[in-house]
C-alpha cells in the first residue's frame, strides 16, 4: 500500500502504484479541492506541488511520488490565508471556481521562485491553466497583488530581524 | 410534470420549526402564504424564522437564502441574497446561501419551473426576492414592536438591528427570532401591497459586496457534483460510441475487464428517454479502476444511420433546405421583401456560417445516483432540475415525484447542464449494482457527446433604395433545433405563417430593433443535423449566430453604399413603431462604446481597424442593450490580432456592479473564443475533437484588454451572462474588413479565410 507524504502528513492509500495521484488524492484521501479537468495535462485543474514544483496530478502516478512532498490546495496554507488566496478574494477572481485550485497552485510555484514577476512571466507561467469562465485578467491582477504583498511582508520581516 | 411528493426533504419534514411557506404559482408573481397547520407560537425551543421559502433566519441571526437557480459562476445565489438583504435590512456578513432541491416550492416565480438560462434569473426574481425580504422585515419589526412595547412605525431597521431611537431600545434580528414574536403572515394581496424601496433608497443594491461563494472557491472546500462522496458508493466510467448519436450496442465482451481489480459490472444503457445511444458504463470500486475496466471492454456497435455524416454533409443539407421555397416557418414577416428587392437600387446577398461548438465546462459531466427506499436521490450540478428530474425518473422507470435532486455548485454550465444525460448512466448503474454510483465523464466523453451549439447556415439578402435607405431584409436561418429536442411545447413559439411551432432559440436576435419596412426571418430546421448532432443551448444560444449574420450584413450594406457603419446603424435605430424604446437604448449604448473606444477619433496605423456591432440579446422581450467596438491588427498573412474589445451595455439596474463587469468580460471573451479559437467538426458521424489539444478555448496569452462601460439608468434589471458573447464576433469581422478589406463570413475566423478574402 503506497504511502504519501501530503500536506505535512504521512498517509497510506489503498491503490495500485499505477493509479494517477489525482484520483488517490480525491477518492482515497477525500481531498476534493484538486480537480479533474482533462486527464491529459492540458488544462491544469489538477495542479499540485511535488517538492514545491507545480505538476499535473492526472499525469503523475503514485509510483512517481514515493518519498516526495506533496502539497494540495488544502495544504497550501493553514487557514486558507496564503497571500494568493487572500488576493483571489480581494480581486473576486473565481466565477464557477472549478479551475481555481489549480490556478492558485500554479501561481504559488511561480511566486515561490520569482517574487517579482513581470506580466509576461505571469502569462508564460499560467498559460497551461485553462479558465473556461475566462477570469484571466483577474487571475493576473491577483498574482501581482499577492506578489506585492509577499514582497512587502518579507521586507518588513527582514527589517525586524535582529542583527 | 414534476408533481412532487411533499415531506421528502428535511426542510419540509421538520415541522417543529415555526414556518410560513410561500407557494409559487406557475402563473406568475402571485405569492401565497400558507401557515403550516397545527404549529402554534408556543413551541418550546427557539426556532428558525422562515418568512418565505426563500430564506430562514436562525436564532443566532444568520439569514440563509435558498437559491432556486443553478450557480455556475454567475454568483446568482449571492445576488439573490443581496436582493433579499436590501429589503430585509440585514447585515451582509449575516447572509448565507444554500442551493435548493427540486421541490417545486423553489420554482422560478415567473417561469414556474426550475431552469437557469436566458440571462433571466435576476430580471425574473428581483421582485419576488424583494417582496420576500420586505415581508420578513415587516414581520420582524412588528415582532420587535410587540416585545419592546413601542409602535412599529417608530422603529428603524438596519444591519440586522431593529432600533427605537426615542427610547434607545433595540433588538437584533436574532433577539426577535429567539423571542418567537415574529409571527405575521401575508396573504398574496398583502404581499403584493408591500411598498418596496425606490432605487434612491437602496443601500445594498448597486454595491459590490463580497460574493458569498468566493472564499470556498479559493481553498478547495466548494462542493461540486464531482466531489460528492456517499458511503459504499461505486464509480462508473463511460464508454461512448464512435458516432455522436444513433449507434446501438451489439455486444459487450467484459472478459478482460473482469481481470481489473475492483471491477463490478458493465452496464449497457437502456435509455428510453432517447437522450443517449449506445453507451456502456463500467462500474468499479474506484474511478481509476472503472477507467481501466472501461478501456478493457470490447464493444461491438451498429453505428446507425448517422455514421457517414460530416460537417460538410450537414452544411450541404442546410444549403439545400434554404433554397426550397416552402422550407421552414416564419419568425418575422413584415411587409414584402421579395417585392422590395424588385424595386431596389442595390441588392446585397451573403451566406454566413458557424461551426459546431462545444461547451466544455471545466468540470466534466458527472452525476451520483442513490436509491434509498422509494426515493431516487440524484447529486449533480444541473441547470434544469424540473426536466432533469423527469429524465432521471425515466431512466429509473419510476414516477418523477420520487426523484430528489440535490443541487451542487456547477463547475461551469454555459447551457451544458440544462441536459440530464449524465444522470442516465448513474441511475442505471446504481440500479444494476445495488449501490450508489458516481459516473464521471472523461474529457473525451464530454467533448464527443456534447449537446453542442449546432452548425448553422444563414442566408441574408438586403435591398437598398435609390436614396441608400435599407428597405428590405430577408434572412433564413438553418440549424438543428436545440429547444425542440426538449419536447416541452411551452418553450416553442408559434410561427407567423401558422405552419406550426418553431424553435425561437434558433432565430432570436434576427428580430432586431432596426427599422426595416420589409423584413422576413425564416427558421428552417436541419433535420439531418438535428438527428446526427443533438444540439443544446450554448451560452447566448441563437443570438450567438443570428447577430453574426445581421451585424456583418449591416456593415456590408454600409460598405456597399459608402456609409460609416456606426452612423448607418444609428440611422436605422430610429425607434419607429415596435422598436420604440429599445432602439434608442441600443443607439445610446453604441454611442457609449464608440466614445469609450475612441472610434473615429484617430488615424490607426496601416493594417489596423476598428469594427462595431450592437445587439439586443437575448430575446426582444429580455434584451440587454449591448455594443462592441473591436480593434484589430491584420497581418499580410491574414493573421488577426485582437488588440482591444470595448463593450458597452445597458442593464437597467445593476445589483452588483463588479459582478456585472465580471460577467460582461467573461461573456465578451467567450465571444472572442468562439470567433477565433473554437471549432468542432463532425466526421463519420463523430465529433473529431476529443480534448483541449484539438478543441482550444481562449488561454491567458490570447486575452486582450477588455474595456467595459455599464449603463445603469434605473430601468428594470436585465441579464448580463450572455449578451456580450454575441456582439464580439461581428465586431471583429467588421474590424478585419476595415483593417484589411477582407470580409469573413464563417466562424471561427481563420488566417486562411482572411488572406483569401484579401486577395479576392
Amino acid at each position: 500500500m503506497p504511502t504519501l507524504t501530503i500536506n505535512g502528513r504521512s498517509l497510506s492509500v489503498d491503490a495500485a502504484n499505477d493509479t494517477p495521484l489525482l484520483w488517490a488524492i480525491r477518492e482515497q484521501l477525500q481531498m476534493t479541492g484538486t480537480k479533474f479537468g482533462c486527464g491529459a495535462g492540458l488544462c491544469g485543474a489538477c495542479t499540485v506541488h511535488i517538492n514545491g514544483e507545480a505538476v499535473r496530478s492526472c499525469q503523475t502516478m503514485l509510483s512517481d511520488v514515493a518519498g516526495k512532498k506533496i502539497t494540495t490546495i488544502e495544504g497550501l496554507s493553514a487557514k486558507g490565508d496564503h497571500p494568493l488566496q487572500k488576493a483571489w478574494i480581494a480581486e473576486q477572481v473565481p466565477q464557477c471556481g472549478y479551475c481555481q485550485s489549480g490556478q492558485i497552485m500554479q501561481a504559488a510555484s511561480l511566486l515561490a521562485k520569482n517574487p517579482n514577476p513581470t506580466k509576461e512571466e505571469v502569462v508564460a507561467h499560467m498559460d497551461g491553466n485553462l479558465c473556461r469562465c475566462m477570469t484571466y485578467s483577474r487571475i493576473q491582477k491577483a498574482i501581482m497583488r499577492a506578489a506585492s504583498e509577499m514582497r512587502t511582508a518579507s521586507a518588513t520581516s527582514s527589517e525586524r530581524r535582529p542583527t | 410534470m414534476n408533481k412532487h411528493v411533499k415531506k421528502l426533504t428535511p426542510e419540509t419534514t421538520d415541522l417543529s420549526r415555526r414556518s410560513f411557506l410561500v407557494g409559487t404559482a406557475a402563473t406568475g408573481l402571485v405569492l401565497g402564504y400558507a401557515g403550516v397547520p397545527g404549529i402554534e407560537s408556543a413551541a418550546a425551543a427557539p426556532a428558525n424564522f422562515e418568512p418565505s421559502v426563500w430564506y430562514a433566519i436562525s436564532p443566532d441571526g444568520l439569514v440563509t437564502v435558498t437559491c432556486g437557480k443553478a450557480d455556475m459562476g454567475q454568483h446568482i445565489a449571492s445576488t439573490m441574497a443581496q436582493i433579499v438583504c436590501e429589503e430585509l435590512g440585514a447585515k451582509w456578513s449575516d447572509m448565507r446561501v444554500q442551493l435548493a432541491s427540486n421541490d417545486p416550492k423553489f420554482n422560478d416565480p415567473v417561469l414556474g419551473a426550475q431552469i437557469t438560462g436566458g440571462s433571466w434569473s435576476t430580471m425574473m426574481n428581483f421582485e419576488a426576492m424583494s417582496r420576500a425580504g420586505a415581508a420578513g422585515r415587516i414581520a420582524l419589526t412588528e415582532g420587535a414592536a410587540a416585545a419592546m412595547g413601542v409602535p412599529a412605525s417608530e422603529l428603524v431597521v438596519r444591519d440586522s438591528m431593529i432600533v427605537h431611537p426615542k427610547s434607545k431600545k433595540q433588538m437584533s434580528f436574532a433577539d426577535v427570532v429567539k423571542s418567537g414574536k415574529a409571527t405575521k403572515t401575508f396573504s398574496p394581496d398583502e404581499l403584493k401591497a408591500i411598498k418596496l424601496k425606490s432605487p434612491d433608497q437602496y443601500t445594498m443594491i448597486g454595491v459590490s459586496v463580497p460574493q458569498l461563494d468566493i472564499p470556498s472557491k479559493t481553498n478547495g472546500t466548494a462542493k461540486y457534483g464531482i466531489d460528492v462522496m456517499l458511503p459504499g458508493m461505486a464509480y462508473g466510467a463511460l464508454v461512448t460510441p464512435p458516432v455522436r448519436f444513433g449507434a446501438t450496442v451489439k455486444s459487450v465482451d467484459d472478459s478482460a475487464a473482469k481481470k481489473v481489480p475492483g471491477f463490478i459490472k458493465a452496464v449497457t444503457l437502456d435509455d428510453r428517454t432517447a437522450t443517449t445511444s449506445g453507451w456502456v458504463v463500467a462500474v468499479a470500486s474506484t474511478y481509476a479502476n472503472a477507467k481501466k475496466a472501461a478501456q478493457a471492454l470490447k464493444i461491438a456497435y451498429d453505428a446507425g444511420p448517422n455514421a457517414k455524416l460530416s460537417s460538410e454533409s450537414l452544411l450541404d443539407e442546410a444549403k439545400r433546405l434554404q433554397k426550397l421555397d416552402d422550407s421552414g416557418q416564419f419568425f418575422v414577416k413584415d411587409g414584402d421583401p421579395n417585392a422590395a428587392f424588385g424595386s431596389a437600387a442595390k441588392v446585397v446577398e451573403a451566406e454566413y456560417t458557424t461551426s459546431i461548438n462545444i461547451h466544455a465546462p471545466l468540470e466534466p459531466m458527472n452525476a451520483t445516483a442513490e436509491f434509498k427506499g422509494d426515493i431516487l436521490h440524484i447529486y449533480s450540478g444541473n441547470q434544469f432540475a424540473t426536466r432533469s428530474g423527469a429524465i432521471a425518473a425515466g431512466a429509473a422507470g419510476i414516477d418523477p415525484k420520487f426523484v430528489v435532486m440535490h443541487q451542487m455548485w456547477l463547475g461551469g454550465g454555459f447551457g451544458r447542464r440544462l441536459d440530464a444525460d449524465m444522470m442516465i448512466p448513474a441511475v442505471q448503474a446504481a440500479k444494476a449494482v445495488g449501490k450508489p454510483v458516481k459516473v464521471i465523464y472523461s474529457r473525451e466523453n464530454d467533448m464527443t457527446m456534447d449537446f453542442s451549439r449546432p452548425l448553422t447556415y444563414q442566408k441574408v439578402k438586403a435591398g437598398v433604395d435609390g436614396d441608400g435607405k435599407l428597405i428590405a431584409i430577408s434572412h433564413d436561418v438553418v440549424s438543428a433545433w436545440p429547444t425542440a429536442r426538449w419536447g416541452i411545447p411551452d418553450f416553442l413559439t408559434p410561427s407567423v405563417d401558422k405552419k406550426g411551432p418553431l424553435d425561437s432559440f434558433t432565430v432570436n436576435g434576427a428580430d432586431f430593433f432596426y427599422t426595416v419596412p420589409n423584413h422576413y426571418v425564416r427558421a428552417i430546421k436541419n433535420e439531418l443535423a438535428h438527428n446526427a448532432t443533438p444540439s443544446g443551448q450554448l451560452r447566448s444560444v441563437a443570438p450567438g449566430w443570428t447577430f453574426w449574420a445581421v451585424e456583418s450584413m449591416i456593415d456590408e450594406i454600409a460598405a456597399a453604399t459608402g456609409k460609416d457603419p456606426a452612423q448607418f446603424r444609428i440611422s436605422l435605430l430610429d425607434g419607429a413603431g415596435k422598436n420604440d424604446g429599445g432602439a434608442q437604448r441600443l443607439r445610446n449604448t453604441l454611442l457609449a462604446a464608440m466614445g469609450l473606444s475612441g472610434y473615429g477619433t484617430k488615424q490607426l496605423p496601416k493594417g489596423e481597424g476598428m469594427g462595431v456591432a450592437c445587439v439586443s440579446s437575448q430575446e426582444r422581450a429580455t434584451a440587454s442593450w449591448t455594443a462592441c467596438v473591436a480593434h484589430v491588427a491584420v497581418a499580410p498573412s491574414g493573421e488577426v490580432t485582437v488588440k482591444k474589445l470595448t463593450v458597452a451595455t445597458d442593464v437597467g439596474t445593476q445589483v452588483h456592479p463588479d459582478n456585472v463587469r465580471a460577467q460582461v468580460e467573461g461573456a465578451a471573451l467567450w465571444g472572442l473564443s468562439l470567433a477565433m479559437y473554437e471549432k468542432a467538426t463532425l466526421k463519420d458521424g463523430g465529433i473529431e475533437q476529443t480534448n483541449f489539444d484539438g478543441y482550444t478555448p481562449l488561454r491567458m496569452s490570447q486575452t486582450p484588454e477588455v474595456a467595459i462601460a455599464v449603463i445603469a439608468n434605473g430601468e428594470k434589471a436585465t441579464g448580463v451572462g450572455e449578451p456580450a458573447v454575441t456582439v464580439v464576433a461581428p465586431a471583429i469581422g467588421n474590424a478585419i474588413f476595415n483593417a484589411s478589406g477582407a470580409r469573413v463570413r464563417a466562424l471561427p475566423i481563420t488566417a486562411e479565410a482572411v488572406k483569401a478574402s484579401m486577395k479576392a
